[in-house]
């Protein structure tokens, strides 16, 4: 017993003195501030340690693993139809848009296509996700500016959306919907319109937010020229999703990859929205754009929803053959994909999960240098992180 | 992606990928050991364990691919611990096979992926060119548990490696600060190596396959019927 107790009496010195050094390094001069794990402006826990000279930042390091789950560890003892409840749980906010590429990647190492109706219900639930997610993001980035009614209008408004995703799927959050060769289940009657009334909803948040925010001076004042990425810089740092489309770079997968066949925008009319300025202003602008954007998409498969089948023919006990293979999908945040190794059996034996947030927290070493605290808030909430998708 | 025969035939020859194949080996000669094209999908390029931080140079330099996708590592040993799935009620049932425990038998150490390779661990990255809209995954063999960092090209790398570092134990020379990312500063192990436990599912074993729910529909034969409401 004492034998214990002394181990992990040495075990908590060693931690001490390891967050003491980290904390001398930092002190060599200036002040540090100790951002998180706990505050408002993390989304969860991630923890900032930032040395000031004065007000200004002179070197900002993310502190994460406060939500370390192993996902890539756990789905290496799981099932290929139950990684799917796991990464879930990633980003939690667009929950049934993590599926998808694993889902696609399983689906490719299998040989199995998914029947057009599944596509299409896919490709709607996707796109509802990202809705469900972004619209939070409009409302937040007002909070980090001091404006509080935005996110009551963004969480009042993104139930609409949560309603129709829980009355297909049967989870608002973690929907645990999809299915390798289709998906759980057809839509429920009357669904469709539904939806669309759902997506009028958020259309008037839209232009809302563009009323409240986008003409508002201060909000413009603390985040034009704020927190700029240079395209170049954003790439070698991987950077994805509206954050790279806001550097001015033209880069969708969804548009962009056309391996991929699992989802269907080649079958409607969009477009993808990029902003030059790269600043703060330019990613809250995109993302405004890719949620009108993506009501659009939904409305016109809406429409179109093919008649058959929702599931293709896959064994009741699913072995995935040899093989690897890499799937990645524009999800709300950015780039997933998911890199699956299968040696022939039931389960992975290796997944690499590849988040966006992940890549796009990456730069705020580079991004917060030289920065002033008030905009690291914004900065940080411009980036729009889930830590789930940081830790996984 | 999946397609039927006839389709296959069409991509079997993939130009922009063989192209990219072509210029890899041009740039880095000797150094590119193995390679794997899967039409319309992926190319997969093995370099040398010398040649991995000039691969990542040569490919954005010369070949413009600047997009830094990811960095990873795969430990190919087969797990001790068995596949840690099987439970005893699935064997009764006949839902698993049991040539499950021949397989683990052969324990192959060397890496038996796309593009080969011989030693247990290997790393690997993508690197995305967005206006050639093509990728390429890159891997490169770990014998001696050390490589060079790639953080030189792009700085995107760093807390990718630090991930690696912390989770297969592999050490990236040149690195600015090989610092564990997620795991406590006083963490012992390697978790992500095939040899470190998942202790939850050795305390508690798995229950079975027969906890899974069956798929939709598909409790007959493992076919699936056109759906009452989609045909009407």
């Amino acid at each position: 017993m004492t034998e214990v107790t002394d181990r992990r009496q040495l075990a908590y010195i060693a931690a001490q003195a390891s967050e003491a050094r980290i904390n001398v390094e930092l002190e060599a001069e200036g002040m540090t501030l100790n951002i998180g794990p706990q505050h408002p402006a993390t989304h969860g826990t991630l923890r900032i340690v930032a040395r000031l000279d004065g007000e200004q930042v002179m070197d900002a390091e993310p502190m994460m693993g406060y939500m370390h789950r192993g996902y890539e560890k756990l789905a290496e003892v799981r099932t290929y139809p139950q990684v799917t409840a796991l990464v879930n749980r990633i980003d939690w906010l667009g929950s049934f848009a993590n599926e998808v590429p694993f889902i696609l990647a399983a689906e490719q190492l299998m040989e199995v296509e998914a029947p057009p109706r599944a596509q299409w219900i896919r490709t709607i639930l996707f796109e509802m996700a990202r809705i469900a997610n972004l619209t939070l993001f409009l409302g937040d980035m007002g909070v980090q500016l001091g404006a509080v009614t935005p996110v009551f209008y963004a969480f009042r408004d993104r139930e609409h959306v949560l309603n129709q995703i829980e009355a297909a799927t049967g989870g608002r959050f973690h929907p645990n919907f999809d299915r390798i060769g289709g998906v759980k289940d057809d839509l429920p009657a009357g669904w469709i319109q539904q939806t669309r009334q759902s997506l009028d909803k958020i259309r008037s948040f839209c232009d809302q937010m563009e009323d409240l925010l986008l003409g508002n001076a201060i909000f413009e004042q603390r985040t034009r020229g704020v927190g700029v990425i240079p395209a170049d810089v954003a790439q070698a740092y991987g950077l994805s999703g509206a954050n790279i489309r806001a550097s001015g770079v033209d880069w969708d997968l969804r548009r962009d990859n056309p391996t991929e066949t699992g989802l269907v925008y080649d079958q409607v009319d969009w477009k993808v929205w990029t902003h030059p300025d790269g600043d703060s202003f330019a990613r809250y602008w995109v993302r405004l754009q890719e949620v009108r954007e993506s009501c659009s998409i939904v409305d016109q498969l809406l429409g179109s929803i093919p008649k058959g089948p929702i599931m293709a023919k896959v064994p009741r006990i699913i072995k995935v053959p040899a093989g690897e293979a890499y799937v990645a999908t524009e999800n709300p945040l950015g780039i997933m994909g998911y890199y699956v190794v299968s040696k022939g059996g039931l389960e992975p034996f290796r997944v690499k999960i590849r988040s966006a947030s992940f890549s796009n927290m990456s730069i705020t070493p580079w991004l917060l240098k030289g920065t002033y605290v008030p905009d690291v808030i914004t900065i940080l909430a411009s980036l729009y992180f889930i830590l789930g998708d940081i830790d996984r | 992606m999946p397609s039927p025969d006839p389709e296959n035939t069409e991509v079997e020859v993939d130009e922009p990928r063989q192209g990219l194949l072509d210029s890899i080996t041009q740039h880095l000669g000797d150094a590119v050991v193995a390679s794997h094209l899967a039409p319309g999908r992926e190319l997969w390029v093995r370099v040398e364990t010398s040649a991995w931080p000039e691969a990542a140079s040569v490919l954005q330099r010369r070949l413009g691919y600047r997009f830094f996708d990811w960095l990873s590592a795969i430990d190919w040993m087969e797990s001790p611990y068995g596949r840690s799935m099987d439970a005893e009620v699935d064997k009764e049932l006949g839902l698993v096979e049991t040539e499950a425990s021949e397989a683990e038998t052969v324990a192959p150490t060397g890496a038996d992926g796309y593009a080969g390779g011989e030693s247990r661990m290997q790393v690997l990255a993508r690197v995305h060119s967005i206006d050639a809209q093509l990728g390429v995954t890159l891997k490169a063999d770990v014998p001696d548990m050390s490589i060079g960092t790639w953080t030189n090209t792009f700085p995107g790398a760093e807390w990718h490696e630090r991930e690696a570092c912390e989770m297969f134990g592999i050490n990236f020379e040149g690195h600015p600060g090989l610092r564990p990312l997620y795991l406590p500063s006083d963490f012992q192990g390697n978790p992500m190596r095939k040899d470190y436990p998942l202790l939850a599912r050795i305390i508690k074993p798995w229950p079975g396959i027969v906890d899974v729910e069956p798929m939709p529909e598909a409790s007959d034969q493992g076919a699936s019927t056109t759906n009452p409401e989609a045909a009407s």
